[in-house]
């Protein structure tokens, strides 16, 4: 059985409060936070993009699976914000890490979900033995558009899996897509800022198709909500996936290891792989969890993993943990936060 | 433009901090030599590839705030002489911290970051910086 | 045959400052031609040329400096040797060393050395990223380090380590601006308070703005011959004595010691020695304090004081009047510091004070002069010592 043979993530450490945002444009702080459920969101410093965080987030999931660089097979990327839109993040990933010359590797786009995405190609290199591990990276320093809704979520930070057959912390027993034509969320070629349905995004897009995809896990693996310790879903803030975890069965205890959403933002590609790197911080050989993406345009990748003995051997303070990275944080202004993610023009010789 | 083939040349030892060694007294460098500066001759064709820890200690630092260019958005950026524990000294920013937590004698480690780039259409450049442990 | 010895026969300068009006060739012309004039001879008589300049290439444009002085100051009409030095903030020193050496040998009898640097053409801190080129650009500048970033890397740990603090080397700002003011080709002709030099704006901590030199437009040229020439035409000369340079490792992360310049150190023990003087032998220094922590730095690697200790000198030796007068001409901090053309400025000093014409900057019975000139942060420094009857 393929799974986790190591995981590592990254957030970057400034963080701004939706305070900060709801008073330069003019809105209901108390409202906002209590609507989204945000306290804050990360905000990546101008020397970080999703390159520097794919890396930083990889090298710590090698930390914990103490395995060479060299026997990666595979490097994918999902992210919404590549560096590049052409030259492959996976490409300096590469290099960064030291890997060998022969590697598959590209980068994915499928909005919140390249990261699983990207993790399902990975599982399947795996268990078809092209590959011994392969890494699977969700990373984004999404853009909202200035006095937009998007604006108090869309925060920065990855995650990466190291998948293989040996040694593995947690099986992926099972693993399952929907995918629909839904126009929920979507960014034009050129364009700077996406550009959203807004209530449209909620049931059609975002419930229709992560509820769908659990509900076929669970038929598709003969479980039920109690047979999970673990329960995490794509969270692009605090309400949606506390309410699709109510509606599916799934009490607080089992959701809230999992959400991190109202700590760090919407880390898109990041979120749910970032919110599982959380509950493997802390899970014990035996427990089940329930892991649900959500990409707009749009499609939901399930994941149904189970925790193994291996994971008592993994030295997980190797790496620093999703407790580490929400302890140690600077907190910035609005006027710091634009400069940072460059919403202010500048003269053409500063970069 | 005119850089490309050089920082090309130079990503691995900036991305992970490839130095080398002498085969002949052990001194580790970085950035990498050819040539042994002690051993000379002795050292030719003796220089071992290394890839440093990226942990050390300041040496010295300051903060700068007359910046080239290409630093402006950075300013006042932290840049220090870093002592790695293999013995090599190497000059880095120091990101993540208060200016004035800063001290002489304290202990980093170093991160991935993107060092600089070549105007908004040209390639990106990354690099270490250093954090405090 | 070689020659005996080597003499500065004419010295001749422009103005230095911002000097928006002049271009790299004019300034070039105008120091080379009133150093020929002042040694009393013609261009024709120049057998060789040394250009000594800096950055020409990034700043200006311009490359093949040496080809550029001997045209435009009419001496390529007459098929004169003309060639560039370029050892980035040294290159005047080297250049003048180069020429040394051509005369010692025998081969030539009359050069002229001539430095210049024309720095305002670039605005504003796109100059900082030319100047980084003195560094390793690869691994100091890519990173973020400036000429200024690593000199106050080394002067804060030198504080530390030898409990010296800011007004140190603050003194060396205000002596520089002292002596300036009685020099009428400097940039700054200000008087500056000790106050004023501590509560400058930072440039980079802890060095605020009156620790750094400044960007400078300017040129100077002196006139060398060989002995045999000078007794033939029946000239006065100022004696080279001795005339050393040494090298260390470019970048600053790569030396032995952040705050000791084993270049500066090596090439003054050399030139003592051939010189056969002693250090309290010397009337005056003119030394490279493009910042002023260096300024500290050479009066001990320079042997005038142990590591550490040459705060003792700040407040009273160092002064036009006292045991031990530092850059009498202002030196670079307020006479100005035009890369290429600092280390000849430096002789057109020792030349006036040694000559009696330094005006109201004289040094009483001035004899033997000692100058230091630097590269970048150290890495190639070059020591003459001039004077005697």
């Amino acid at each position: 059985m393929s799974g986790i043979v190591g995981y590592g993530s990254y957030i970057p450490k400034y963080r701004i409060k939706p305070d900060e945002i709801a008073r330069v444009w003019g809105e209901d702080a108390e409202n906002i936070r209590n609507g989204i459920f945000v306290l804050s969101k990360s905000v990546p410093s101008p020397d970080e993009d999703v390159i520097t965080i794919s890396v930083e987030a990889a090298r710590n999931a090698i930390k914990r699976a103490k395995i060479r660089s060299g026997d990666i097979g595979a490097i994918y990327v999902g992210s919404e914000s590549h560096p590049y839109a052409v030259k492959p993040t996976a490409t300096v990933v590469s290099a960064a890490l030291g890997c060998d010359f022969p590697l598959f590797a590209a980068d994915y786009e499928f909005a919140c979900k390249a990261g699983t995405a990207a993790m399902q190609n990975v599982k399947a290199m795996v268990d078809s033995g092209a590959i011994k591990y392969g890494l699977a990276i969700g990373s984004d320093t999404s853009q909202g558009a200035p006095g937009d809704a998007l604006e108090y979520t869309a925060s920065a930070g990855g995650t990466a899996f190291i998948i293989g057959r040996e040694g593995s912390i947690a099986d992926i027993n099972h693993t399952l897509s929907v995918t629909s034509d839904t126009p929920d969320f979507w960014r034009r070629e050129g364009q700077p800022y996406p550009s959203h349905g807004e209530r449209f995004t909620g049931e059609p897009a975002y419930f229709r198709h992560t509820l769908t995809a659990s509900r076929l896990m669970m038929e598709k693996m003969g479980t039920k909500p109690s047979d999970y310790n673990y329960a995490v879903f794509h969270q692009p803030n605090g309400k949606f996936p506390t309410r699709a975890a109510k509606t599916l069965g799934f009490t607080e205890a089992q959701y809230k290891d999992g959400l991190l959403t109202p700590y760090i933002g919407n880390t898109y590609s990041g979120a749910m792989m970032t919110g599982l790197s959380a509950i493997l911080d802390v899970a014990k050989p035996g427990e089940r969890i329930l892991a649900v993406s959500f990409g707009s345009g749009a499609g939901s990748d399930a994941f149904d993993l189970t925790v193994t003995e291996e994971i008592l051997k993994m030295d997980r303070h190797a790496a620093p943990t999703i407790s580490d990275m929400l302890a140690d944080v600077k907190w910035i202004d609005y006027a710091v936060y634009a400069k940072f993610k460059k919403k202010i023009v500048l003269g053409e010789d500063v970069e | 433009m005119g850089e490309l083939s050089r920082i090309w040349r130079e990503s691995e030892h900036r991305y992970r901090l490839m130095g080398n060694r002498c085969g002949n007294c052990n001194q580790v460098f970085f950035p990498i030599r050819d040539v042994c500066p002690h051993c000379h001759r002795e050292s030719i064709g003796k220089m071992k590839p290394v890839e440093l820890s990226g942990r050390g200690e300041i040496v010295s630092f300051t903060i700068v705030h007359d910046t080239p260019p290409s630093f402006v958005r950075q300013r006042p950026y932290a840049l220090a002489l870093i002592k790695l524990d293999e013995g090599p000294v190497l000059t880095g920013q120091i990101v993540d911290a208060e200016n004035d937590s800063i001290e002489m004698g304290k202990r980093v480690r170093s991160v991935f970051r993107k060092i600089g780039e070549d105007g908004k259409s040209g390639i990106i450049q990354y690099g270490y910086k250093f954090v405090l442990e | 045959m070689l020659s005996e010895n080597v003499f500065v026969i004419g010295a001749g300068e422009t103005k230095y400052g911002e000097l928006w009006e002049k271009s790299l060739r004019d300034l070039a012309v105008e120091a080379g031609l009133k150093a020929i004039e002042n040694a009393g001879i013609y261009s024709r008589d120049v057998q060789i040329l040394y250009g000594s300049n800096s950055l020409a290439g990034i700043i200006n444009g311009q490359e093949n400096i040496g080809s550029l002085i001997a045209d435009f100051s009419g001496i390529a009409s007459g098929n004169i040797p003309a060639v560039r030095i370029e050892a980035s903030s040294a290159s005047g020193g080297a250049a003048v060393r180069e020429a040394y050496l051509a005369i010692k040998s025998g081969e030539y009898d009359v050069a002229v050395v001539g430095g210049v640097e024309k720095m305002t053409d670039i605005f504003g801190n796109e100059v900082l990223d030319m100047m980084s080129s003195l560094l390793d650009r690869e691994w100091e500048a890519f990173f973020g380090a400036t000429p200024a970033a690593l000199a106050a890397i080394s002067a804060r740990k030198y504080m530390k380590d030898f409990n010296v603090k800011k007004e140190a080397l603050a003194m060396m700002s205000v002596n520089d601006h002292a002596n300036a003011s009685l020099n009428p080709n400097s940039h700054f002709k200000n008087k500056i308070t000790l106050d004023q030099a501590l509560n400058a704006t930072s440039v980079a901590e802890p060095l605020n703005l009156m620790d750094c030199s400044p960007v400078t437009d300017g040129a100077s040229a002196i006139v060398l011959a060989s002995e045999r020439y000078l007794k033939k035409n029946k000239l006065n000369g100022m004696r080279i004595l001795a005339s050393a340079i040494s090298q260390d490792y470019l970048a600053l992360h790569s030396r032995n010691s952040i705050y000791t310049l084993d270049s500066t150190r090596i090439a003054a023990d050399e030139a003592f020695k051939r010189s056969g003087l002693k250090r309290e032998d010397m009337s005056f220094v003119e030394l490279h304090d493009s910042y002023s922590i260096y300024g500290l730095m050479e009066l001990e690697d320079l042997g005038f004081a142990k590591k550490g200790e040459a705060d003792r000198l700040v407040e009273e030796d160092i002064k036009l009047g006292g045991r031990l007068p530092v850059n009498p001409s202002g030196g670079l901090k307020a006479k100005g510091n035009p890369l290429g053309a600092t280390g000849v400025g430096q002789f057109v000093e020792a030349f006036l004070q040694l000559n009696g014409k330094a005006d109201k900057r004289q040094i009483k019975d001035a004899r033997y002069g000692l100058l230091q000139n630097m590269a970048g942060t150290g890495s190639t420094s070059v020591v003459h010592i001039v004077g005697g009857d």
